[in-house]
């Protein structure tokens, strides 16, 4: 199946692309991608903690099962707004 | 109204999406650029953002004010892009039939905004360099890409 990965900030710029097309096997979990993400960029399994995962712009665990056509996101820690 | 956008924020469309005639307070929160972090002298800003989650979440967040307060006119609209000192970068909005709501909404809202909201600011100091913002610390430390 196919999903569409999108990548902000901090993961746009370390992977200098904002968003792919992933073929995934079918029974694929977010864990799927960041297993994935992680052989090209291995520094990011530092900052799974802290990120989050969204799919169809809902947040999501790493257990979450994808489907065809679903829409992925790499979520580095949120930073809107202002600081006052 | 929960927008994304790249033009200037005046304000007028978060007032004029919550104006109603049982209201009798508007409380407007701006966020702007300041030109400092920490004692550190900024150059600008820079926003980037997921829109169409954002503006979910954005939506979520006034569904829950309507819980908490019965308040249902609230809108908010970040800015994305390059920002120089002094710019806003978020307007909120709430109406409510009294004021003091209306002030706790509104605060509620920028609080939570903070927290779920995909929005990603990227600090761009004097000094040149630049780095994304995280909550309580840096990121990533990165070199000001040409400008």
């Amino acid at each position: 199946m196919k999903v569409t990965v999108k990548y902000f900030a901090v993961c746009h710029e370390m992977l200098d692309r904002s968003e792919e097309v992933m073929e995934l096997p079918e029974g694929a979990t977010v864990r799927t991608i960041l297993k994935r993400l992680e052989e090209e960029w291995p520094e990011i399994a530092e900052f799974y903690e802290v990120m989050q995962m969204s799919v169809n712009w809902e947040y999501a665990t790493e257990d979450t099962e994808l489907t065809e056509d679903d829409e992925v996101a790499l979520i580095p820690p949120v930073t809107g707004g202002t600081d006052v | 109204m929960f927008k994304i956008t790249s033009e200037v924020i005046t304000g007028e469309e978060v007032r004029d999406a919550v104006e109603t005639p049982d209201a009798g307070a508007v409380v407007l929160f701006f966020g702007t650029v300041r030109n400092n972090t920490g004692g550190r002298a900024t150059k600008y800003l820079e926003y980037e953002a997921y829109p169409p989650m954002a503006e979910k979440k954005m939506s979520e967040i006034s569904e829950e004010i309507a819980e908490k307060w019965g308040i249902d006119r609230v809108a908010m609209i970040h800015r994305v892009g390059k920002l120089e000192i002094g710019e806003v970068s978020v307007a909120v909005a709430v109406a409510s039939p009294h004021r003091k709501d209306g002030f706790k909404a509104c605060e509620y809202a920028m609080n939570r905004l903070k927290q779920i909201v995909p929005i990603w600011k990227r600090e761009v100091w004097a000094d040149g360099e630049a780095e994304w913002v995280k909550p309580d610390a840096v990121f990533f430390e990165q070199p000001e890409k040409g400008e």
